[in-house]
């Protein structure tokens, strides 16, 4: 008889207690499918802080190294992509770890969350085991309240891991004080982006369309703060990266932006209990409408097939591509200003072989390649997901070859992922060419945007090779946009060796303009995609299909 | 057994000696079977037993790791899109695209694979009352499952490969089904049908062949198959019927009100009613084996093994 008071909806006061009903079980339950996942993630993170500040020591040994570096620093190219000119003021070990890495350990940390929140909902709604969960004893809210407290309490132990993964280090400016608050800024987005994955899985029926939102959500928060550190306006005040990185730490610490976090997650939290009353399980908040009773004439080839199966991807990232070129192209005008004034500054980066403008040009095209390559990753593993989902069977039982099949799909993403990069080359090269009246920018951009291509294919075609051989290894294909940002961006400042970027192929492309074209590694890079593609689709051809 | 029974040439499927496994299951071991064209042939078997492996490797999904398969006279392999042109296939659990309307998958299943009827298609569509209009995930089990039998249906093709075609249909549906098939039986196309409803494939099918781990077990006309069960007879005879149970073939003797029950071989039949008759038959009622009883024969084995194994 608890049973039906249970399954009833929050209704009056015993309901509201119901519908939490079985919480704890869930949160059990959660922790034990994560055992691996979590740790993992905490690990890696744990010892984040602890590496680079070794790394620093090194690299940087006395106040003055860094304070050149700081000097280096000032530029809009690395003030967009780190953080704020603020840090400057007392460059010590503390702040220049803060400085240099917090946009993108915050990054990491809101991905963690948004996967696992994902993870945990949509996922379980969409392949149909919530059903059987939600029809034991379980409230209406007990999955979603169960997923938060896991993504909740996971940032919380992730914070506390940072700070004192940072205490350790005797390092100049390491306080204890500013070890907690250093946590305590990642603690604080990881709960923003988990309370918006939150919401978002209630929007969509989908969990890739879920997590795709929420991960744009991160995106806009980083580019948000970058306009805003370049441009020293207010919109790193609309950032929860941006809030984190106004703590100051290490350098005069302040703990109040991060209520700012609190409170932005609150209210996504109660949006998200709101927004779940308001849908069915198992659907998002707009109901199916009925479509096209018959097919096209282009849906029956194989190729519009693709297309059809791709459109939702394919949309969702050429407009965050456009977004992210719009964001970064607003900063050119910002930059202009800066170069008139302080043309001093400009000399470190003139030495590298090209202008202020140019420089930024070439690393925010690095970053519209890694965003169109995650794009060419996920798009590729499409055929996987088919497989997986029984969907690959029907159509192969159907006369058209394997290679006719992964072909339609390769071809979309192969198309897809080259109108993306050059959407995002001639939108970057607009802008920089409206802010400095220099007319030559545009082409420059768009050429610096194909130059990418060769590299892209050789990521598709990376994961082709895996599909055919190993299809279960097929997430290591990951391994390239994630080296190419983390070794290839990120490796410039922190002082990596040259070779390691050199691992990935974007590490071979001329990042143009303020690189010279050079044609060998970009014949070299398309010959490897091919021999890639082609060996992926040998070995299609001799496996079976549907095997896990 | 009865494999040999039917010729192999021109034969729609001939499989001989196929094994596969997955990592340390057998799914399949050295397996025979042979579906003639024109004909419509039960394929039967407990959870498990490799019906849907056996279909996928005359599909060219898998590859099998020993033995030959024939499909249509061709390699189900290696001639896969060849092949593929002139079959159809229904899936047990059927998985559409999300964002694809049921329509737009029959065009694109029926169309993909050439020689499309429309007129056919939206035919059938009606009667076996599917909403074309619905995306994939709004429809319920059983309206998946038509879409891809609509699609199959709608296709001139020669072989029709359907595994556990109506899980899920309702009785009404797997009436419009059982006639649908006898169309396609009587145009001469060929069916391979494995199922769990042993009345649908009583019903429809001219062979059937049973798997059990792996392995054809029997494989027969429905007929061949009779003889080789045994037929229930309720007998009351004029004079009393003593030494009934040592003749041979007689099982399970009893009797109630002066009326015997037993159970024969059914070969052994013909001998058993000439006994009966010299002693005068007053009622006879005989009822020949179900598909069902042939079937849990196969099926008691492994149920007996089962409880065995697990009794304490
Ligand atoms: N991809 C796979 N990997 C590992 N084992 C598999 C795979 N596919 C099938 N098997 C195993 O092979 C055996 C035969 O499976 P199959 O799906 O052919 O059975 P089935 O006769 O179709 O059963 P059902 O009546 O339940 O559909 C089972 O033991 C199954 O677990
Ligand atoms: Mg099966």
């Amino acid at each position: 008889m608890s049973t039906m008071t249970m399954s009833r909806p929050a209704a009056q006061a015993p309901g509201r207690q119901n519908s939490l009903a079985g919480t704890g079980t869930l949160i059990r339950f959660m922790l034990r499918r994560d055992r691996v996942r979590i740790p993992v993630w905490l690990i890696v993170f744990a010892l984040v802080p602890i590496g680079t500040l070794s790394s620093f020591a090194e690299a940087y040994p006395s106040a003055a190294d860094r304070m050149a570096t700081a000097q280096s620093m000032n530029s809009p190219a690395a003030l967009a992509m780190l953080g704020p000119a603020h840090y400057f003021a007392d460059y010590n070990s503390g702040s220049m770890l803060m400085h240099q890495l917090f946009a993108f350990t915050a990054m990491a940390v809101g991905l963690m969350s948004v996967l696992l929140v994902v993870r945990h909902t949509r996922t379980e709604e969409e392949t149909g085991r919530a059903e059987l969960v939600r029809a034991t004893v379980v409230g209406r809210h007990a999955n979603t309240a169960a997923a938060l407290i896991v993504a909740f309490a996971t940032n919380v132990v992730l914070g506390l891991l940072i700070a004192a993964s940072t205490a350790t280090s005797d390092m100049d400016g390491i306080t204890t004080s500013g070890a907690l608050l250093f946590g305590a800024a990642h603690t604080a987005v990881g709960i923003v982006f988990a309370a918006l994955a939150a919401v978002t899985v209630q929007i969509t029926g989908y969990s890739r369309g879920a997590s795709g939102m929420a991960l744009a959500g991160i995106g806009v928060a980083y580019v948000l703060r970058a306009a805003g550190d370049v441009g020293e306006n207010g919109l790193s005040w609309v950032s929860p990266i941006g809030w984190g990185q106004r703590t100051w730490v290490f350098v005069d610490g302040r703990w109040w932006p991060l209520l700012l976090s609190v409170a932005l997650t609150v209210v996504l939290t109660v949006l998200a209990v709101i927004l779940s009353t308001r849908r069915d399980v198992g659907s998002g908040l707009r109901q199916a409408r009925p479509g096209s009773p018959a097919a096209s004439d282009l849906l029956v080839k194989p190729f519009g097939l693709a297309l059809r199966l791709h459109r939702g991807m394919l949309i969702g990232f050429t407009v965050t591509v456009a977004l992210l070129a719009v964001a970064y192209g607003s900063i050119f005008g910002d930059i202009d200003e800066m170069l008139g004034s302080v043309t001093a500054l400009s000399d470190a980066l003139a030495e590298q072989g090209g202008v202020l403008i140019e420089a930024f040009l070439s690393m925010v095209m690095l970053v519209t390649a890694v965003t169109v390559a995650i794009y060419a990753v996920l798009a590729t593993n499409r055929m996987r997901a088919e497989e997986l989902a029984g969907r690959a069977e029907p159509v192969l039982a159907l006369p058209l070859s394997r290679t006719r099949w992964v072909g339609s799909h390769l071809a979309v993403t192969l198309l897809g992922s080259a109108v993306m990069q050059l959407i995002g080359g001639a939108l970057l090269g607009y802008f920089a060419a409206d802010a400095t009246g220099d007319g030559a920018l545009f082409g420059k951009s768009i050429a610096a945007a194909a130059a990418y291509l060769p590299a892209l294919w050789c990521t598709i075609g990376l994961v082709v090779l895996l599909y055919g051989l190993r299809p279960q290894w097929i997430g290591l294909g990951w391994l390239v946009p994630v080296w190419a940002f983390g070794i290839g961006y990120l490796g410039n400042i922190l002082g990596l060796p040259t070779w390691l970027a050199k691992l990935s192929p974007f590490g071979h492309v001329p990042e143009m303009p303020s690189e010279e074209f050079s044609l060998p590694p970009v014949l070299a890079l398309t010959a490897i995609a091919v021999a890639l593609i082609a060996i992926g689709l040998a070995g299609l051809k001799r496996r079976s299909i549907n095997v896990v | 057994m009865s494999t040999n029974s039917q010729p192999t040439s021109g034969a729609a499927i001939a499989v001989s000696g196929l094994t596969k496994t997955f990592g340390p299951t057998k799914a399949l071991d050295n397996l025979h079977l042979t579906v003639g064209t024109g004909e419509v042939h039960g394929f039967l078997g407990p959870n498990g037993a490799g019906k849907s492996t056996t279909i996928r490797v005359l599909l060219g999904l898998l590859r099998a790791d020993s033995g030959t398969a024939k499909v249509l006279g061709g390699d189900p392999w290696n001639d896969a899109v060849a092949l593929h042109r002139r079959l159809a296939y229904v899936p047990g659990d059927v998985s559409l695209w999300p964002n694809l309307t049921g329509g737009e998958a029959i065009d694109l299943f029926a169309r993909l694979r050439g020689g499309f009827d429309r007129k056919r298609r939206n035919e059938l569509c009606e009667r076996f009352d599917l909403d074309p209009t619905k995306k994939g995930r709004t429809y319920s089990k059983g309206n998946r499952q038509k879409v891809a039998i609509v699609a199959a249906l709608a296709s001139d093709v020669e072989l029709l490969i359907l595994d556990e075609p109506t899980a899920g249909l309702d009785p009404l549906m797997e009436a419009i089904f059982a006639d649908a098939i006898n169309e396609v039986k009587d145009a001469g196309r060929t069916v391979l049908l494995s199922s769990h409803i042993l009345a649908q494939v009583e019903a429809l099918c001219d062979r059937v062949s049973i798997i059990r781990q792996g392995h054809i077990v029997e494989s027969g006309s429905l007929s061949d198959l009779r003889h080789l069960t045994r037929t229930s007879v309720q007998v009351e005879t004029v004079r009393p019927a003593a030494g009934l149970e040592s003749l041979p073939g007689v099982h399970d003797l009893s009797s109630t009100n002066g009326k015997l029950h037993f159970d024969v071989d059914t070969d052994q039949l013909d001998g058993i009613i000439g006994h009966l008759h010299g002693l005068g038959i007053r009622s006879l009622v005989s009822q020949p084996p179900t598909l069902e009883q042939l079937f849990m024969r196969h099926y008691g084995e492994e149920l007996a093994e089962a409880t065995n194994g697990s009794s304490r």
